[in-house]
């Protein structure tokens, strides 16, 4: 087990039958084998988005494998796995984002509130503004913070006058938990916060369009432990009014902020289950290993 | 020393003791490793003293470079500022003249008319012949006359059109000089000697000359008519207006047709377009186009807007379609490259939200990228600037003496000015060149600091 590396070779999930020929990758192609089918309930009742089957290729290269996963409305849900393991591909497939890339296809059914999200009534630009997403980097706008904020609402035309505008911006400023830090200057640009308001600054940002679903992709990996716990106490709150989705590499994190944890590896979804259940007490032998630190 | 009792200690007693050769395996495993270590101090001593001297080497090739750049720019610029400064002033000489209804050859109360009729010329003769009464011979007088420069009836004629009750008084009035005799004063030579001048002038002119300057009534000002006139065979009468306009009406075509056709081809080619044969072609072929001899740009001009179009000849618009074609490549390469270097977490920052691929484009990317767009614009409009040759082939390179009053009219550019200049044999011409050349500098000067100021303007941190 101990050849089986966190950094996957790329190829291995690509081109499973080119792989046959070195030892290492042998090693890989049986692990990725031996995954078959998810562990646990991929399905939860009354579920806010539901992706079944889904494939996403690269090119020639297949980066998903048949994955299926429900996400449940007032739940935050983590996404663990080793690097590469696909995590992050499937959460941006929730508000195809992958679309942007122009070498990237995805297959499968996927569907917030029963509409498809590929159907003619759901336009890419209209699902962004119902499933937000925060980003691994803090990535501001060139902008005041006020105007950082006020983006979404302006370009969706949620705001009807200025007043409902300031409004929103400094309820999502309140809700990110970065109103009292910046109150006094709103007009400063966005990039002048350290690094932890920045990324509560992103998430007002998200917040100010009032998405159903919260994508968050690593959103702690570049803050220090203060920051973290702020953002994971937020995550917390938010709980109440969003179904949240947030990929993490760390799994105390995990542990901390979800309620159900899937984990991912070598593109395939090799368990979900409740949180507790997942740390405690894992049915897969990889997440295990992977829980354990045996790797990744 | 005492008898190391574990490894770990006697790892620690070698390190400060000479090695003990009676010691054990351990001991003999830790002086290789304290020896390998000393030699690689060693050698990098040793190597240390000749990368500091590549360093200070290569330093010093840059300082030189910088220092000869900065020498060869010194020389071009204090050669053409000691050769084109005397053409911003001009010598003026104090004239009495008596503007005596007669003289003028005008009736009484004249109209406007007749004053323009009136015989200014005539009346500037008889004062130059009153300040020098000796001169009776012909040639003599011939000579005197060419001392003002042809400009002076019509000076006088506007003076006494604005002023009809001048006729019948004696004024004093500062006349232009001629261009042999401003270049003369203004060279502050020794007029006492006349033999070790270098002048078109006789020695008697220089005599007159020198009688001028030692009574007080010759005066050297700055030279209006240079920025005010256009061109002119006399040289006291050149200026660089026309020219100017035309630079500034030329390049108003430039940058109004090359910036937003460059803008939007660099947006589409960098945040539309899909990666395929058909783009690279294009690609490719953007590239080539930025390194066409510009002399093709002004054939094709000639062949395509003048011949088949039937735009004029000579006129800014045809000369500014001529150089946005040149300075298009220029302006798409680098606004692509400032399209690109925005950071791609901001195009999905922008998308996360729901902001659609072109709401991204302005709102986000455009801004970030403004800079390096006005960077590559001003190139290539300063660029533009210089241009002469596709003006050539497009007939640009006239006689240009009234000022151009629009896009259609026959017009010339700065450089086409001093190309035009340069050719001229008089004495003047020589430093009306150099001065045209500070003129196109100073405007490069502005352009570019214009460009600052936006660029300050417009630069954002992210």
């Amino acid at each position: 087990m101990s050849t089986v590396t966190s950094r996957l070779v790329e190829p291995a999930v690509g081109h499973p039958k080119d792989y046959r020929s070195t030892t290492v990758s042998d090693s890989h192609q049986d692990v990725f084998d031996n995954i078959k089918g998810t562990v646990g309930d991929v399905t939860v009742d009354n579920p806010k988005m539901r992706l079944s089957n889904v494939d996403v290729f690269y090119g020639e290269k297949q980066a998903i494998y048949d994955v299926s996963l429900d996400i449940a409305n007032n739940e935050v849900i983590a996404m663990i796995g080793p690097s590469g393991c696909g995590k992050s591909t499937f959460l941006r497939c929730l508000n195809r984002m992958n679309d942007t890339i122009p070498t990237c296809r995805v297959t499968g059914q996927m569907s917030l509130d029963g509409e498809d999200l590929y159907g003619p009534d759901l336009d890419p630009v209209l699902l962004r503004a119902r499933v937000g997403m925060v980003f691994q980097k803090p990535n501001p706008f060139a902008k005041s913070i006020y105007d950082n904020v006020a983006y979404g609402p302006r370009i969706h035309g949620l705001a009807g006058n200025r007043a409902e505008l300031d409004e929103i911006v400094i309820e999502s400023l309140q809700k990110a938990g970065l109103y009292d830090e910046v109150k006094d200057r709103f007009d400063a640009p966005g990039t002048s916060l350290s690094g932890g308001q920045q990324q509560r600054l992103c998430i007002a940002r998200t917040i100010a369009v009032s998405p159903e679903v919260i994508l968050m992709d690593e959103p702690c990996s570049a803050l220090d432990p203060i920051a973290t716990a702020r953002i994971e106490e937020l995550i917390d709150e938010l709980r109440q009014n969003y179904a949240i989705a947030i990929v993490t590499h760390s799994m105390q994190q995990a542990a901390r902020v979800s309620q159900r944890t899937a984990y991912f590896h070598l593109g395939k979804l090799v368990e979900v289950g409740e949180t507790n259940h997942i740390f405690t007490n894992p049915s897969h032998e990889l997440t295990e290993n992977y829980i354990t630190g045996r790797f990744g | 020393m005492t008898e190391p009792t574990s490894g770990e200690s006697n790892v620690n007693e070698s390190n400060s003791s000479q090695p003990d050769p009676s010691s054990g395996g351990d001991n003999a495993v830790s002086s290789t490793s304290v020896t390998q270590r000393r030699d690689t101090t060693e050698l990098v001593k040793a190597t240390l003293a000749r990368r500091y001297a590549a360093e200070k080497r290569f330093r010093w090739y840059g300082i030189i470079a910088i220092g000869a750049s900065l020498a060869f720019l010194l020389v071009l610029l204090t050669s053409i500022f000691i050769k084109g400064w005397p053409a911003f002033t001009h010598s003026y000489v104090k004239l009495n003249v008596s503007l005596d209804a007669d003289s003028l050859d005008v009736a009484e109360n004249p109209t406007d008319k007749q004053i323009r009729a009136a015989n200014f010329s005539g009346v500037i003769k008889k004062s130059l012949r009153e300040r020098f009464p000796d001169v009776k011979k012909r040639k003599a007088k011939k000579e005197l006359y060419q001392l003002i420069s042809g400009s002076g009836e019509y000076l006088l004629s506007d003076k006494v059109r604005a002023n009809p009750e001048l006729i019948g008084q004696t004024i004093d009035v500062w006349f232009p000089a001629d261009d042999e005799l401003a270049s003369l004063l203004k060279s502050g030579d020794d007029l006492s000697d006349p033999d070790s001048i270098v002048t078109r002038m006789s020695h008697q002119q220089i005599g007159f000359a020198k009688a001028l300057l030692d009574a007080g009534e010759t005066q050297t000002r700055f030279n209006k008519t240079f920025f005010t006139s256009g061109n002119s065979a006399e040289p006291e009468q050149a200026g660089i207006k026309a020219a100017l306009v035309g630079s500034a009406l030329t390049l108003l075509v430039t940058f109004l047709l090359s910036f937003p056709i460059a803008v939007a081809a660099a947006i589409y080619l960098e945040e539309f377009a899909p990666q395929n044969r058909w783009t690279d072609l294009v690609e490719v072929n953007i590239n080539n186009l930025a390194a066409v001899p510009s002399i093709v740009f002004g054939l094709l001009g000639l062949a395509v807007f003048i011949n088949y179009f039937q735009l004029p000849r000579s006129a800014p618009i045809v000369g500014g379609i001529v150089l946005s074609l040149m300075t298009l490549p220029t302006i798409i390469i680098a606004s692509r490259a400032a399209l690109k270097s925005v950071p791609p977490s901001i195009r999905e920052a922008g998308r996360g939200l729901g902001a659609s691929d072109q709401q991204v484009v302005w709102h986000h990317v455009l801004p970030l990228a403004m800079p390096g767009i006005m960077t590559g614009t001003i190139i290539g409009l300063a660029q533009a600037l210089g241009e002469t040759a596709p003006l050539l082939m497009i007939g640009m390179v006239a006689f240009i003496v009234d000022i151009p009053q629009g896009f259609t009219d026959a017009a010339t550019v700065l450089p086409v000015q001093v190309f035009l200049w340069a050719d001229m044999p008089e004495r003047a011409f020589v430093e009306k060149t150099s001065a045209a050349i500070i003129v196109l500098l100073g405007f490069l000067i502005l352009m570019n600091a214009i460009a600052v100021l936006l660029r300050k303007k417009f630069e954002r941190r992210w």
